[in-house]
């Protein structure tokens, strides 16, 4: 069996051990820099400051409704992106003349910066969590879209065909072969899809709110309070990574009929 | 000596009764793949008959429009000229009465190995329980009943054809087309599936239209064996009746003296096209 690997990876306690080292590592370099003065703790805060500010937030309860807010602005930007990004996607596979005549468009909607449209979302749409799940959708939007154009468009013809020749009508064909095509190619984006609702979220936040982790951060900077703004990252890493986690668990239950890198019964997975 | 037995490619009446299928001067020209409108005839003037329960193969060289005209069969295709009829009834849209075995895998990735079997029946109205319940005894009889909820991806090449000839029988079709469904198939493999479609053939005789490239695969299942000349523009060129006993064991049945005189006999002829053929993909 070792025949079939030419190099095996060591086992996953130990790679998690060793990504668990690497963290350890850089908040010891971190510590020894800022403790030694060759970094200044002014510009660079202290790990020590850093993890304890960001205790007491969290035990304080303060932390924890910038984050529902953070959450809720994502999970929005995130549902009607998709849902959106999907709708349109399957018009315009559908539908070659529109395809064609809206290229351009799109291809330059989707190339502008979308920062520069987050103050006038906070005009249009004030200063609450409206105008932030619009910049989050704008960047959700766009990836949801290709991806189902191109499930759409890239459906097996055969696989097609068989399904009309076994009777399916359009109906059929839509929710038993192009959703699905289309679907797993929306999935496989989902990591992307949810990091860019973040940002949006985030991004729109920091440039003009009263509440959310940007928000939080956007504070900390203006008073030059550099452990409150790396406090923020940290609190605003670890919301990623548990999000992450999530969204790697909604993928596997969905896309089980997926061709995984194949496996011997003894390899760890 | 091969020529003795090349008749014309006949219209084959069969005591009166409606065939299943009938192709009646069906030609096919496409685009040219490298486009200015230049056109490439796959097919031309192809006529012939498939009885009610006859096994009709159709062999030719590779590129002569045997996949075409299954195609036109099928209804996938509109033909530039000649028609398909389906029980005396004109082709349009998808034939109602036709089931369609693909060379190329194509069960829906996304489904079970159950699921595409029922399939069929759920395009069909069938409540999806109900079609799960009913696709089952097909697995079984495919000797696939503890592999329903693999996904595609984990059977093998000869299971996944399984699942799909059930997927293709569940449905009743009148017409089973079928296209090199056992081409990517290893010999062993293949030879086990080419039986147990005989035993299935057998247990309520459809309209069978067998295509393939491999003649004893042809001979060996078949009532009737067409022979195609190499493409483009290619016409059936030749017919032969397999008057060989059912039921048969396709590897047996493959040292019998007949088979081997039925097979000297087409091969005769098929040799030309397939040298043909060659010489053609060679020039281009």
């Amino acid at each position: 069996m070792a025949l079939a690997r030419t190099k095996r990876l060591p086992s996953r306690p130990v790679i998690l051990l060793l990504q668990l080292g690497v963290l350890v590592a850089f908040f010891l370099l971190w510590h020894v820099l800022t403790e030694t003065k060759i970094l200044s703790p002014f510009f660079f805060g202290t790990p020590m400051a850093v993890l304890a500010r960001t205790w007491t937030d969290f035990m304080s309860g303060v932390i924890w409704y910038h984050l529902g807010i953070t959450l809720l602005e994502t999970a929005l930007a995130f549902a009607i992106g998709t849902v959106a990004g999907i709708a349109f996607g399957f018009w315009f596979a559908r539908a070659p003349l529109i395809s064609v005549v809206f290229d351009p468009y799109i291809k330059a909607v989707n190339a502008l910066p979308r920062v520069v449209l987050a103050p006038i979302f906070a005009l249009w749409l004030g200063l609450g969590i409206w105008s932030k799940v619009a910049l989050g959708v704008t960047l959700v939007f766009f990836i949801v879209f290709f991806n189902v154009y191109q499930g759409v468009k890239e459906v097996s013809p055969v696989v097609l065909a068989n399904a009309r020749m076994l009777g399916a009508n359009s109906r059929h064909l839509f929710r038993h072969v192009y959703l699905p095509s289309a679907l797993s190619w929306v999935f496989s984006s989902l990591h992307t899809a949810v990091g860019f609702a973040m940002v949006g979220a985030v991004v729109g936040e920091y440039l003009g709110s009263a509440a959310g982790l940007g928000y939080r951060i956007h504070q900390a900077e203006g008073v030059f309070d550099t452990v409150g703004v790396f406090s923020g990252m940290l609190v605003l890493t670890i919301f990623v990574v548990v999000i992450d986690a999530v969204v790697t668990v909604i993928e596997k239950r969905l896309l089980h009929w997926r061709p995984q890198e194949a496996h011997t019964t003894n390899a760890q997975g | 000596m091969p020529e003795v037995a090349a008749k014309a490619p006949a219209l084959q009446t069969d005591g009166g009764a409606t065939p299943a299928l009938r192709l009646e001067g069906v030609t096919c020209t496409f685009p040219s793949p490298d486009g200015r409108g230049r056109t490439y005839t796959a097919v031309q003037g192809v006529t012939f008959t498939v009885a009610a329960g006859e096994f009709v193969s159709i062999v030719g060289p590779t590129g002569s429009g045997k996949s075409t005209i299954l195609n036109v069969a099928a209804g996938l295709l509109t033909p530039s000229q000649g028609s398909a009829l389906a029980f005396g009834k004109p082709v349009s849209g998808i034939n109602p009465h036709a089931g369609y075995m693909f060379q190329a895998d194509a069960l829906m990735p996304w489904k079970s190995a159950l699921e595409n079997v029922a399939a069929g029946l759920e395009f069909r109205g069938v409540p999806k329980r109900e079609a799960e319940e009913r696709a089952r005894p097909w697995l079984a009889r495919v000797g696939l009943d503890r592999f329903g909820d693999r996904y595609p991806h984990q059977l093998s090449g000869g299971m996944r054809k399984r699942v799909a000839l059930a997927q293709t029988l569940i449905v009743d079709p009148k017409i089973v087309l079928m296209d090199e469904p056992f081409s990517a198939l290893d010999i062993q493999t293949r030879q086990l599936m080419e039986n147990e479609l005989l035993d299935l053939w057998s247990a309520d005789r459809k309209s069978v239209v067998f295509i393939t490239h491999d003649l004893e695969e042809a001979i060996s299942m078949s009532d009737r064996v067409l022979v195609l000349s190499a493409g483009p523009g290619a016409r059936l060129i030749g017919e032969y009746k397999v008057d060989l006993d059912r039921p048969r064991d396709v590897a047996e049945i493959r040292m019998t003296p007949r088979f081997l005189d039925l097979h000297r006999e087409i091969w005769g002829q098929l040799r030309e096209e397939v040298l043909k053929g060659y010489a053609q993909t060679k020039l281009t």
